[in-house]
């Protein structure tokens, strides 16, 4: 009944391939460009670090640069998840469709502040109730505007993930009813988890 | 009563015939389990909308990970969920010891999962006490107590603590397990046994109990899903989903045991599910002593330990579900980033929608069904 995991790196790989298309029309723009020329330089979350010498210079480096591949299928026993995929910003309620189609749960949501590279990143882990596969989906929105659609119509249990995420990055969710903040105290206009955040 | 600038503002109070009132309960409150809010909308004994408000201990663990060593951190862990401590720690040096490729002895795997059974019997026995608390009956938890101390009495004599143990190392453990505690962890085994069964004869087949939680409610295995609830609300619901199975780590494997399930989905079904596990976990006791091979209790660990640039994750099944660490390195002895996904945090995101039109005694029973913690929740 649900899909196995080559199946599911297809369907993955479909929504990636939808998203390579329409990138390099608005490359033109400096902050689109900048975004995109971060995502394939910086690879994976552990090829681009702080300090590493690719992202200093990501409008020449895009063209050259090998893209990581956006879906790949990776040892459990290495990462502790199985499939690891790559989408767009606009893409994360696509995703959370298909891994909704497949049986997946919402395990959690959190962010990442690439501060060396100008980026925020959004982890959406998905864990299976009955299958032993763990999902990891990875979406990466420039640092001066974090903004990505809401999965909530797909997972309710997203409500809290996202506020959570907006408290400690300033993440936005867009379409979420309910972004004030949460765990942080109600007059709270900080993000703890940025990293320049200074208390 | 509750600010006008408040900024979890209920569903506002409206009069006439269909007249309903706002409802503060807590963020002191017995029924409540700590410092937990829930805002309620009644339409007299009935709830129209309950939502929780959190955060009165948050405590920023995971910023906490981010500026100190990951061996300072560790204890932090044993702080999260206070009840679960040993599940907490074994997924943080589990993820350590994934990430830096950490061999780990097999006696130190042994002593792990009979004191993480030993802790899911003890974490179980308070909820146990603290849920027959709530629905009016005193005596079962002193019952609880007594046999929890026995377990707490094993691990302060092993590690030194009673609850927030960090007894987990990466790499093995803090120390070896005696004889004592060994000797010591066999008799309790056949301690509780019976025990297990008197629980049953006093509370378990009690009429009153009964129906207070059968068919009370009811969390589907969909909505578990949507929510991403686990442990022993999944698993009540009929769903056989145990990390420990699901995502195997430590010698589990090598283990016999079942994940009990009941598809009723109602409070019930979650009090039998923890009722079975507290025999099951006996039974893997049981046999982890039996298999305990002699051997070191910690492998070879790196002085200075520096995590390869990556993302790791590694999940365990705590006594309140599904806990998993995400640790971010970017190369240095101290994580870039850490990510507590804890149990009772996805589990309570459901209670919105799972009390809507329950009546006020009914939601906190099922909240006590939920086992919940409240520093597991807000971290």
């Amino acid at each position: 009944m649900s899909p196995t995991l080559e199946q599911l790196a297809e369907q993955y790989t479909q929504l990636a391939a939808a998203r390579v298309a329409p990138a390099p029309a608005p490359a033109g723009a400096p902050v689109a460009g900048l975004a995109e020329a971060g995502g394939p330089v910086a690879g994976r979350a552990e090829a681009g670090r702080p300090g590493s010498p690719t992202p200093a210079a990501p409008a020449t480096a895009a063209a050259p640069a090998a893209p990581k591949p956006p879906v790949q299928i990776v040892d459990p026993a290495l990462k502790g998840y199985h499939l690891d995929v790559t989408v767009g910003p606009e893409q994360v309620v696509a995703a959370a469709e298909i891994a909704d189609r497949a049986g997946f749960g919402l395990d959690t949501i959190t962010g990442v502040d690439w501060i060396a590279q100008n980026e925020m990143e959004v982890v959406y882990d998905y864990f299976h109730p009955t299958g032993p596969v763990r999902l990891v989906v990875r979406a990466r929105v420039p640092r001066a505007t974090p903004e990505l659609p809401t999965i909530l119509q797909v997972f309710p249990g997203a409500n809290w993930h996202e506020r959570e995420t907006h408290d400690f990055f300033g993440i936005k969710f867009t379409g979420h009813p309910n972004l004030k903040p949460f765990l942080l105290p109600e007059d709270a206009d900080f993000h703890p988890l940025r990293k320049d955040y200074k208390p | 009563m509750i600010a006008s600038k408040d900024n979890f503002s209920a569903a506002p109070a409206s009069q006439g015939p269909q007249e309903t009132f706002t409802l503060n309960l807590g963020p002191q409150h017995p029924a409540a389990h700590g410092v937990l809010r829930v805002l309620m909308t009644m339409d007299g004994e009935w709830i129209q909308r309950a939502e929780p408000v959190i955060g009165y201990i948050h405590r920023m663990h995971e910023k906490m990970g981010e500026n100190r060593t990951l061996a300072k951190f560790l204890p932090n862990t044993s702080r999260i969920d206070y009840l679960s401590a040993m599940h907490y720690t074994h997924a943080v040096v589990g993820a350590v010891e994934r990430a830096a490729k950490i061999e780990v002895p097999l006696r130190a795997e042994y002593i792990r999962v009979i004191t993480s059974e030993l802790n899911r019997i003890s974490s179980h026995m308070v909820w146990w006490g603290a849920l027959l608390l709530d629905l009016g009956g005193f005596t079962p938890i002193l019952y609880a107590f007594d046999d929890r101390e026995k377990i707490l009495d094993l691990l302060e004599g092993l590690c030194g603590a009673r609850l927030t143990y960090c007894y987990y190392r990466f790499g093995g453990l803090y120390n070896d397990a005696d004889d004592a505690f060994l000797k010591g962890t066999r008799d309790f085994v056949q301690h509780m046994k019976p025990r297990l069964q008197m629980y049953r004869d006093l509370v378990t087949d009690n009429i009153i109990l009964r129906k207070r939680l059968t068919d009370i409610g009811p969390i589907p295995a969909e909505m578990c899903r949507r929510y991403g609830a686990t442990g022993p609300v999944i698993r009540g619901a009929g769903v056989a989903y145990d990390v420990r199975r699901a995502e195997p780590y430590s010698v589990y494997p090598k283990l016999d045991f079942k994940i009990p399930t009941y598809p009723e989905a109602d409070s019930m079904a979650r009090y039998l599910v923890r009722m079975d596990e507290m025999e099951q976990s006996l039974y893997i006791i049981e046999q982890a002593l039996d298999q305990i091979p002699a051997g070191p209790f910690i492998g070879k660990v790196p002085r200075v330990l520096k995590l390869p640039p990556g993302d790791t994750c590694y999940a365990v099944e705590a006594a309140r579900g599904r806990f998993l660490v995400r640790l971010v390195s970017d190369g240095k002895d101290t994580a870039y980033r850490v990510k507590l996904r804890t149990p009772s945090f996805s589990n309570l995101s459901l209670y919105e929608e799972a009390s809507k039109g329950m009546i006020l005694p009914d939601a906190l029973a099922m909240m006590g069904s939920l086992d919940l913690v409240i520093p597991d929740i807000d971290r």
